[in-house]
């Protein structure tokens, strides 16, 4: 069992809470994920691994409640324990020099781009950043990414906070005043990766996209997670999470994101039935 | 000389009915009772050279347990089992025994004769201990002789860990899933080897002081060189661990599943409970599962039994090569599987939506033998047809998992990528390395891979206990 230590709402619907997990703590990188499991009948669903403590044994998970696993965390409280959590699980991102590096990170994908950002600033890079989201509540844990970026860049659809306009739109700004980035990194809703990946091919710089396909093992045992990268099938969980966005087949991976979408509804409506309100998460 | 009369066939059995467990998980095979069972152990000859006992890939005394059971003593029937076999009960129901003890048993070389139905007394006399309210634990020794790594909880990783439980080793096994058993758990389906056998029988191994670690996974939660600082020694049995696919166009498609994936989530995950437990699975009507091994059989009698309306098998070689337990096949016929010799899926055709529509398939005839011995089977030009589907399951085969591997870049491995192994011991390329089961040999049988867990047993102790006279 694995106790959750802390637990905070960061956004509506979103959280952040701490895990006691050392074994999983002390092997972390930045850019692996955990599988996790909420009980005894729970799926298993992978999670970035958001930040690590190797010394208190705890590792970060940030969160938005959208299927029936994720709403169970977020009625979960200090002292309550996780079932299973299984990791660190993917391959690490690729940390070194590149010169400047642009990191673009929207939704709670934000989490998963920022224990890489800031690896990517140790090792010396000059770190750009470009936040999205809806609107400004949900531009999350961006105190923290501006700490370790040299600069940020934060759009919301509709103009609340930053710039008005979605992440490609911060993309062409800082492309249209010349800034020459080396490499890319884009992690959030799958279609804003996509088009993060399209509009990065146009003004040339490489990207890592990091997908998050339906996984059952995580560890490359049952084949769920396979995506076309160029022409070859690939495993996210154990060949990525990342790869190279220009050639990740986009259309395929939200089809495939889609596939339990009746079952998820019955399973989140069956346990909205059993515990009443949740409105206030 | 007295005229010794021996029927003809085999104790019959009970089964559920075919229509009635084509749509249920529960158990098919209900088992002897203990008339049966002793009518059967009668038709044993107890002959001298005992050819059922070569013919087991770990040697039980199957002449003594049977002899044990004719004479109704069960508790010694049981012992002489558990002294060779620490999985009796899943072995008695998985284990291909038409290919080994049976397959040599005496009677059944008489003239109109099947042979002793051994696995059957084997499954009866486990079932038997388990429902007694003491089970016997065998004496451990107290010394406590070293400390060995066990990776993987399945059937070589649990047997070796039993056997050298049992000699006074300190074990520990470290396990990638929640659940300890493997392809015992994820694998093979309910309704031929239910999950509660399975834990009784590893729970029995954790009574002989063995420690299972869930959630642990060797080479990303835990390095090899820290197990190497902690232990004296390290078995490897993770199995083989990534299906393989037939890579023909339209495979990821909505509704295309690995066996691996479609079995792990109803077996492991209990989608078959859904809403129930957590994790769904596609409900396909019209099914199509490719290969005709066990994993095949198991998948497309899942499929059925999850409501579809009807289940294809497509094998590119015909009944003949057919590599499935005889049993399960029977099984499968008997429950209305449509089998489609000499048929190759070509290409998976899809909506608009990325949803699986329909399965190209192209007629092969058979060839020149291969490599295998077996005839290759080729497409017969301008045979092509369609079948329409809404899931197809591929179930061709799996390659070596890396996970563990690329963690361990000086392990030497085979040209297809398994570990090498001396396969008489499971000594690797490192020294106090060892490995067995089908991550040494490829996709097998339990029984097989049980096997290399006890021979991989001995080598160990003898290892450890060199090891320690050097020093």
């Amino acid at each position: 069992m694995f106790e959750i230590t802390s637990k905070e709402k960061i956004a509506a619907k979103e959280y952040e809470i701490w895990v006691k997990a050392p074994q999983v703590a002390s092997h972390a990188k930045p850019g692996q994920f955990v599988v996790i499991r909420t009980s005894h009948n729970g799926e298993r669903i992978p999670l970035t691994i958001a930040d690590f403590n190797v010394e208190k044994g705890e590792i970060r998970l940030i969160f938005q409640a959208v299927g029936k696993t994720t709403y169970e965390m977020a009625t979960m409280k200090v002292g309550d324990s996780l079932q299973d959590i299984a990791g660190p699980l993917g391959r690490p991102s690729e940390i070194k020099k590149y010169g400047t590096v642009l990191m673009i990170g929207g939704g709670v994908g934000i989490a998963a781009i920022l224990p890489i950002l800031k690896t990517l600033k140790d090792a010396g890079n000059k770190v750009i950043t470009i936040l999205g989201g809806r609107s400004a509540d949900l531009v999350i844990l961006k105190d923290e990414c501006e700490k370790h970026s040299d600069e940020l860049i934060v759009t919301t659809d509709d103009g609340s906070m930053g710039m008005k306009g979605v992440v490609t739109d911060g993309m062409k700004v800082l492309a249209k005043r010349g800034e020459k980035i080396d490499h890319a990194w884009s992690i959030g809703p799958t279609v804003m990766m996509k088009f993060s990946a399209y509009t990065a091919k146009d003004l040339g710089i490489p990207i890592f996209v990091s997908l998050n396909p339906i996984m059952v093992d995580g560890t490359g045992m049952c084949g769920a997670c396979r995506v076309t990268v160029g022409k070859n099938i690939r495993f996210a969980c154990v060949d990525g999470p990342e790869f190279d966005g220009y050639e990740v087949n986009w259309d395929e991976v939200m089809n495939r994101l889609r596939q339990y979408k009746d079952q998820e509804k019955i399973s989140l409506e069956n346990y909205m039935a059993k515990v009443g309100d949740l409105s206030w998460l | 000389m007295a005229v010794i009369k021996i029927s003809n066939n085999k104790t019959p059995i009970k089964e559920q009915d075919p229509k009635v467990r084509a749509h249920n998980f529960k158990e098919v095979v209900l088992g002897y009772s203990l008339e049966e069972a002793v009518a059967e152990a009668n038709r044993c000859l107890q002959c001298v050279n005992q050819p059922c006992v070569a013919g087991c890939p770990v040697n039980i005394d199957i002449p003594g347990f049977i002899l044990a059971l004719k004479n109704r003593d069960l508790t010694k029937s049981a012992e002489i089992l558990k002294s060779y076999n620490n999985l009796p009960a899943v072995c008695g129901r998985v284990c291909p025994q038409e290919s080994q003890c049976e397959g040599r048993c005496t009677v059944g070389k008489m003239k109109g004769h099947e042979p002793v139905a051994i696995g059957k007394l084997e499954r009866f006399v486990s079932d038997w201990e388990a429902s007694q309210e003491t089970i016997n634990i065998p004496e451990i020794s107290s010394k406590k002789l070293g400390k060995v790594a066990i990776i993987g909880a399945g059937p070589a990783g649990l047997t070796a860990a039993a056997d050298l439980a049992k000699m006074g080793y300190e074990v520990k096994i470290f396990e990638a899933l929640h659940a300890a058993g493997g392809v015992l758990m994820y694998g093979i389906p309910e309704f031929r080897l239910p999950k509660s056998i399975v834990e009784r029988e590893i729970n029995f191994i954790k009574s002989l002081g063995v420690e299972i670690d869930t959630d642990s996974i060797v080479g990303r939660s835990i390095t090899i060189s820290e197990l190497k600082n902690d232990f004296d020694a390290i078995f490897i049995g993770t199995g083989a661990g990534t299906p393989s696919f037939m890579n023909v166009p339209g495979t990821n498609l909505n509704g295309v599943y690995s066996a691996s994936e479609f079995l792990t989530r109803i077996n492991l995950m209990h989608a078959y409970e859904f809403p129930e437990s957590d994790t769904p699975v596609r409900l396909g009507k019209h099914v199509v599962v490719v290969g005709a091994g066990n994993v095949a059989m198991d998948a497309s009698r899942s499929a059925l039994r999850l409501g579809a309306e009807n289940v294809k098998i497509v094998y590119r070689r015909s009944e003949e090569e057919m590599p499935a337990r005889i049993e399960e096949y029977h099984h499968a016929i008997e429950e209305g599987i449509e089998f489609h010799w000499l048929t190759n899926p070509i290409e998976y055709i899809g909506d608009d939506k990325g949803n699986l529509t329909a399965v190209k398939c192209i007629k092969m005839e058979l060839g020149a033998p291969d490599a295998s011995g077996r005839r290759r089977p080729v497409p017969i030009q301008g045979s092509e047809f369609t079948i329409e589907t809404d899931m197809v399951v591929e179930a061709i085969g799996q390659t070596s998992n890396k996970v563990l591997l690329s963690a361990f870049p000086e392990l030497k491995l085979t040209p297809h990528g398994y570990i090498e192994a001396d396969p008489e011991t499971g000594q690797t390329s490192i020294k106090g390395v060892f490995a067995g089961g089908d991550i040494v040999t490829g996709a097998a049988t339990v029984i097989l891979a049980m096997g290399a867990g006890k021979k991989s047993a001995i080598a160990i102790d003898e290892y450890v206990k060199s090891k320690k006279v050097a020093r």
